[in-house]
C-alpha cells in the first residue's frame, strides 16, 4: 500500500514538475491570445481603482469598432511587471501609469512615442504635456495631474498661512492653548520623504537637477549637495526636532492624515487623496498652497500626471495608436476617470467640466500652478532614498551641510 | 508510517501482498511484475498521467508560438520519458526518484543556474534585451513629425481580399481636400472625384477600385498597418492608430558599417561598445537603451573593490550575525525556558497557558511587524506612551537593534517553545529521576541530561533558524528599513542587514541592476553555506557523543 500511495503522490508530483517547467513561458495565457483573435483584440493594463473606471469605456470603444478591449488589473508593480512582460512578449497594448515611470520604460524599450496633433495638444494641461514629454517626445497621452497642498483644519486656523514661519507660529499658539498637539503634520518617517518636503527645499532655494537648452531636466547638473541645498536644508533644519519642532520623524506617513483627521494637528501637508479622510472625520477644512520661507523662493511642489502609453512591443500596436490618441483625448473618460479617484483631468475641457462641482479641485490646481513637473529621468531614481534619508538625519539634529553633501556624493556615485 | 499513509481504497489489498514482500524479497521483481493491478490504481494511473499529458500540451503552444524548439524538445523527451517509465513494469527505483529529480531541477538547480549565470551578464534596467531591441527601440523612439508637415486623415484600404490584400494608405488632408493613395512603392495623388470623403473630417469613406477596411478588420493586421511606411521626400508617411497619419522621420539611424547610431539633426554618433552593451558617444554620452552582455567578472570585483560596498561590508556583516545569532538565540532561551516551565509536573492549567503562548505564532507576521513599528513611535508609539519614555527608538543605533531583536523574540518564541515542548516529552522522565536519585541538582541534571538531549533534537532546526534569521528581509524591512543611517552615509543604515544592504544597491539606484544583486546573493549565500556546513559538522559530533 505505501508503494501505491507513494506512487499516487509521486506521478501527482510529476504532473506539477512538468507543469513547473513547461509552464514558465505561458504566464500570461490571456495576453497571448491577443494575437489570435480574429477582428483584433486590445489589452489594457491599470491598477485596480482605474480598470474599474476604465471597463465601460473600453467597451464602449469595443462595440464601436467591432474590436475585443480587455482591461487588466495589475494591483502590484505595475511598472516593473509591465517591463518585464514587455521583454518576454506578453504584455498589454496599452498601459497606464505615472509619468515619472517613463525614464525607465524608454531605456527598456518598453513604450513608443505617441503623435499627438497640435490641436489635440493645446486641449491638454500645459504642464502634464511637458511631464509626458522626454528627450523631446512625447511618449504618452495625460488624463490626470496631482500635486500636494497645504490642507488645514479652519476651525483651528482659519487664516491660511502666508508664510511657514506664520504656519509655525500658529502651530505653537494652538499647541501652547493645547488645542493641537503638533504644529504641522508633514510626513517624514525615519527615512525622510523627499516628495513631501520638496516644496520647502525649493523655496529655501534647492533643486534636483538643472535643465538643459530644450527644458529637460540634465542629470549631469545635480543640485543635491551644492550651496543652495545646503542653505535649504539649513533653514529646514530649524523647523526640525532640535529647532521649532515642527517637522519631526515621527510623523510618518501612515500617521500624518490620521493625526490630522484627529483633530491632534490644524496643517497637513498632503495631496487629493488625503481628503476622502477629511471628510469621512467631518473636518472642516481649505485648501491652499503650501507656504514657503518669509522671503525665500516659491515653495514649489512637484507635480505629477497619470497617462496612458502605447507598449512598444504589443501585438496591436495600430488600434492601441488609435485608443490613446483619439479615444483617450475625449473628456467623457477623463471625467469619468475623475469620479473614480479624485484628481484633476489634465484635459482643459474635462477639468473645467468637474470644476464645478468640487471646488476642492481647483484649489488643488492653484496650489500645483507654480509647481515642477516630477523629473522622468532615470536619474530620479538614484535620489529619493539617499535625499529622504538625509532629509531625516537633518530634522533629526544632523548637520546639514555634512549629511546633505554625503547624499549628493552618494547620488552622483549612482547616477551613471 | 505505513498505516497512515495508506489509503481506504488499498486496504483490502494487503494481506495478498505484503507476506510475498516480507517472505521472498530476493524474488521481489518478479513478484512485482506479476502483482494484481487494482481497479484504483489503474484509474489513478489514467488520470494522473492524463494530466501530465494535458499539461505538456499546453505548455506546447506557446513554445510553438514563441518558437522555442529546444524547450518544445525537452518537454515533449520529458512527457515521453514519464509515460515510457509509468506505463512499463520494470524500472521500479526510478519512479521513485524521477519526480524528486524534476522537482529538484525545476525549482533548485534551474535557478540556481540561473541565478549564478546572471551574475555574469549586466543584466538590469537598461540592458534586458538583446542589441537588436535596442536599436529597434532607438529608431522607433527618435522617430519625430518633420516640421509642418500635412497631418493626414487615413483610411485603410486594399485591391484585394481586406483579410489578406495588399494595404494601401488613403490619405485624405483636411485643409486642402487633396487625396492620395500610399503604399511602400510611394504617395500617389488620387483624383477627387473618384473617392467619397466625410465632409466633416474629409476622411475617405469609398474610392474606386479600393476596399476601405473598417476598424476591426484594420485592427486584425495590426502589424502590417504599422510596418507600412509611404516614403516621401522629407521622411515616410506612417499611420498613427488607424484614422490618422502624419509625415515622420527617424532622426536616429544605426549604421551597421561602423556600428553605430547617428542623429541625422545633431550629426552625433554613437558607438556601439559590447563591453558594457550601451552605445557610447565619443564625450562619453550613452544612449538609455542598452543591451544585455557578458561582463565576465565585473560583478565579483564590483563588490570586493567598490569602496562604497566594501567598507561597510564587515560591520553589517558582524551585525547579521548578532543578529541572527541573537534573534535564534533570544527566541530558544525564552521558548525553552517556558517549555521547561510548563512541563513541570507541578503546573497547573498548562492548556490554557500553551494557548495563550502560541498567539504571536498564529497571527500573521507581516502584519505584527507593522504594528510593532508604530508602537516604536517616539511620539504616537504606544511602548513610549504607556512607560512615560521619550526613547527615540528607531532614531539611535544602538536602540533600534535593541528594537528589531525584541520584535524578533516576541514573533519568534512561541515556534521555540512549541518545538522545545515536543523535544521535552521524548526525553524520559526516568533519566531526570535517575540524577535525582544520584543527588544531582535541578540545574546539574538540566545541564548534564536535559540540555544536550534537547540540543541533539534541536539543533538542525536551531541551524535552520539561524539560516532563516540570516536573511530575513521582513524583519528589517517592514520595521526600521534599515536605519537609521549615519548623516554622513545613506547607503548603509546600523540595523542593515546583508540583504537589505544589498536590496538597497542593486535596486535603490537608477533603476534595477539584477547582475550585481545576483553577485552578491552569492556572496551572501557562500556565507550561509559555510556556517550550516560548520554547525552541521559539530552536530553530528554531538549526535555521536550522546546517541
Amino acid at each position: 500500500m505505501r508503494i501505491r500511495t507513494a506512487g499516487v503522490v509521486a506521478v501527482l508530483g510529476l504532473a506539477l514538475a512538468a507543469s513547473g517547467c513547461g509552464g514558465s513561458d505561458s504566464d500570461k495565457p490571456a495576453a497571448k491570445e491577443s494575437a489570435k483573435a480574429a477582428g483584433g483584440k486590445l489589452v489594457i493594463w491599470a491598477d485596480d481603482k482605474r480598470t474599474a473606471a476604465l471597463k465601460p469605456f473600453a467597451e464602449e470603444f469595443g462595440k464601436e469598432n467591432g474590436v475585443t478591449v480587455e482591461v487588466q488589473a495589475v494591483s502590484k508593480d505595475l511598472q516593473t511587471n509591465f517591463v518585464t512582460a514587455s521583454q518576454q512578449g506578453s504584455g498589454p497594448d496599452v498601459v497606464v501609469g505615472a509619468h515619472d515611470w517613463i525614464g525607465n520604460m524608454v531605456q527598456n524599450g518598453a513604450i513608443d512615442p505617441v503623435q499627438l496633433g497640435a490641436e489635440q495638444k493645446s486641449g491638454f494641461n500645459e504642464t502634464a504635456i511637458k511631464a509626458v514629454t522626454f528627450n523631446g517626445q512625447l511618449y504618452g497621452v495625460p488624463y490626470a495631474t496631482e500635486n500636494i497642498a497645504l490642507i488645514r483644519n479652519t476651525e483651528l486656523a482659519p487664516e491660511a498661512p502666508k508664510t511657514i514661519e506664520d504656519l509655525v507660529a500658529a502651530g505653537k499658539k494652538l499647541k501652547a492653548e493645547k488645542k493641537a498637539s503638533e504644529i504641522l503634520c508633514l510626513q517624514s518617517g525615519q527615512n525622510g520623504d523627499a516628495y513631501h518636503v520638496y516644496p520647502l527645499y525649493t523655496s529655501g532655494g534647492g533643486y534636483l537637477f538643472g535643465t538643459t537648452a530644450n527644458g529637460d531636466y540634465d542629470p549631469k547638473d545635480l543640485g543635491v549637495g551644492k550651496p543652495e541645498s545646503i542653505a535649504a536644508f539649513q533653514k529646514i533644519a530649524k523647523l526640525g526636532e532640535k529647532g521649532d519642532g515642527a517637522l519631526k520623524r515621527s510623523i510618518t506617513g501612515e500617521n500624518s492624515i490620521a493625526t490630522f483627521t484627529g483633530k491632534k494637528c490644524a496643517f497637513l501637508v498632503s495631496g487629493p487623496w488625503a481628503i476622502a479622510d477629511a471628510k469621512k472625520a467631518n473636518i472642516k477644512y481649505d485648501i491652499s498652497p503650501v507656504p514657503g520661507f518669509a522671503g525665500g523662493k516659491e515653495a514649489q511642489p512637484f507635480v505629477g500626471v497619470q497617462a496612458f502609453y502605447v507598449a512598444a512591443k504589443g501585438k496591436n500596436k495600430a488600434l492601441a495608436q488609435e485608443f490613446v490618441t483619439n479615444y483617450v483625448t475625449k473628456p467623457e473618460l477623463a471625467v469619468a476617470l475623475y469620479k473614480a479617484e479624485p484628481r484633476p483631468p489634465a484635459l482643459t475641457a474635462a477639468f473645467d467640466q468637474v470644476k464645478g462641482e468640487d471646488p476642492d479641485l481647483a484649489k488643488f490646481s492653484e496650489a500645483g500652478k507654480n509647481g515642477q513637473v516630477l523629473p522622468a529621468i532615470p536619474a530620479m531614481a538614484a535620489i529619493w532614498d539617499p535625499f529622504g534619508k538625509a532629509e531625516a538625519a537633518i530634522i533629526g539634529g544632523a548637520d546639514p551641510a555634512k549629511t546633505i553633501t554625503a547624499a549628493g556624493k552618494t547620488i552622483a556615485g549612482q547616477i551613471k | 508510517m505505513s498505516t497512515s499513509l495508506s489509503g481506504p481504497g488499498s486496504a483490502e489489498q494487503a494481506p495478498g501482498r505484503e507476506p510475498v514482500r516480507r517472505g521472498l524479497p530476493r524474488t521481489s521483481r518478479t513478484a512485482r511484475n506479476h502483482a494484481p493491478i487494482t481497479a484504483t490504481g489503474l484509474v489513478g494511473k489514467v488520470v494522473l498521467l492524463g494530466l501530465v499529458a494535458g499539461i505538456a500540451i499546453w505548455a506546447a503552444f506557446p513554445l510553438v508560438e514563441a518558437e522555442h524548439w529546444i524547450g518544445l524538445g525537452i518537454l515533449a523527451a520529458t512527457t515521453a520519458g514519464l509515460f515510457y517509465l509509468y506505463l512499463s513494469r520494470r524500472h521500479i527505483p526510478a519512479k521513485y526518484l524521477v519526480p524528486g529529480t524534476l522537482f529538484l531541477i525545476a525549482f533548485q538547480i534551474f535557478p540556481v543556474l540561473y541565478t549564478a549565470s546572471t551574475a555574469f551578464t549586466n543584466f538590469g534596467d537598461g540592458h534586458r534585451g538583446s542589441k537588436d531591441d535596442a536599436i529597434v527601440a532607438i529608431q522607433t523612439s527618435s522617430v519625430k513629425q518633420v516640421p509642418g508637415s500635412t497631418e493626414y486623415s487615413l483610411s485603410i484600404a486594399t485591391k484585394g481580399d481586406p483579410a489578406t490584400g495588399a494595404l494601401v494608405f488613403l490619405l485624405s488632408d483636411p485643409k486642402t481636400r487633396e487625396v492620395f493613395a500610399g503604399d511602400a512603392g510611394g504617395l500617389r495623388k488620387l483624383d477627387a472625384g473618384q473617392v467619397e470623403a466625410s465632409s466633416l473630417t474629409g476622411k475617405i469613406t469609398a474610392a474606386e477600385g479600393y476596399t476601405i477596411l473598417n476598424i476591426g478588420q484594420a485592427s486584425g493586421r495590426s502589424k502590417e498597418i504599422t510596418d507600412l511606411v509611404v516614403p516621401t521626400s522629407g521622411g515616410a508617411i506612417r499611420s498613427n492608430g488607424l484614422t490618422r497619419a502624419y509625415e515622420g522621420t527617424a532622426v536616429r539611424a544605426y549604421d551597421a558599417g561602423c556600428d553605430c547610431v547617428k542623429d541625422s539633426e545633431t550629426g552625433k554618433t554613437w558607438t556601439a561598445d559590447p563591453g558594457v552593451g550601451s552605445f557610447v558617444a565619443a564625450d562619453g554620452d550613452r544612449l538609455a537603451q542598452g543591451w544585455k552582455v557578458n561582463v565576465g567578472f565585473e560583478n565579483f570585483s564590483r563588490v570586493l573593490t567598490d569602496p562604497n560596498i566594501s567598507r561597510p561590508f564587515f560591520g553589517t556583516l558582524l551585525w547579521n550575525f548578532a543578529f541572527a545569532i541573537g534573534s535564534t538565540g533570544l527566541t530558544f532561551l525564552l521558548g525553552m525556558g517556558i517549555a521547561l516551565a510548563l512541563h513541570s509536573p507541578r503546573m497547573r492549567g498548562t492548556n490554557l497557558y500553551r494557548v495563550l503562548l502560541i498567539l504571536p505564532y498564529a497571527m500573521p507576521s507581516f502584519a505584527m511587524l507593522l504594528v510593532w513599528r508604530d508602537m516604536f513611535n517616539t511620539d504616537f508609539g504606544l511602548l513610549n506612551n504607556l512607560f512615560g519614555l521619550d526613547v527615540d527608538w528607531f532614531g539611535g543605533s544602538w536602540s533600534a537593534r535593541a528594537a528589531v531583536l525584541l520584535v524578533q523574540l516576541w514573533l519568534g518564541y512561541p515556534y521555540m517553545f512549541l518545538v522545545t515542548t515536543g523535544a521535552l516529552q521524548a526525553i524520559p522522565r526516568e533519566l531526570t529521576e535517575a540524577t535525582s536519585v544520584d543527588g544531582a541538582s535541578p540545574w546539574q541534571s538540566f545541564r548534564a541530561v536535559t540540555l544536550p538531549l534537547l540540543l541533539v533534537a534541536l539543533s538542525p532546526l536551531l541551524i535552520a533558524s539561524f539560516a532563516y534569521n540570516f536573511n530575513n528581509v521582513n524583519a528589517i524591512l517592514f520595521t526600521t528599513e534599515g536605519g537609521p543611517f549615519p548623516a554622513d552615509n545613506p547607503t548603509n543604515g546600523a540595523t542593515d542587514l546583508l540583504i537589505t544592504y544589498t536590496y538597497r544597491l542593486a535596486f535603490g539606484a537608477q533603476g534595477a541592476e539584477y547582475g550585481l544583486a545576483t553577485t552578491v546573493s552569492i556572496f551572501i549565500f557562500a556565507i550561509v553555506a559555510v556556517v550550516a556546513a560548520i554547525s552541521f559538522s559539530r552536530t553530528r559530533k554531538q549526535e555521536e557523543v550522546y546517541s
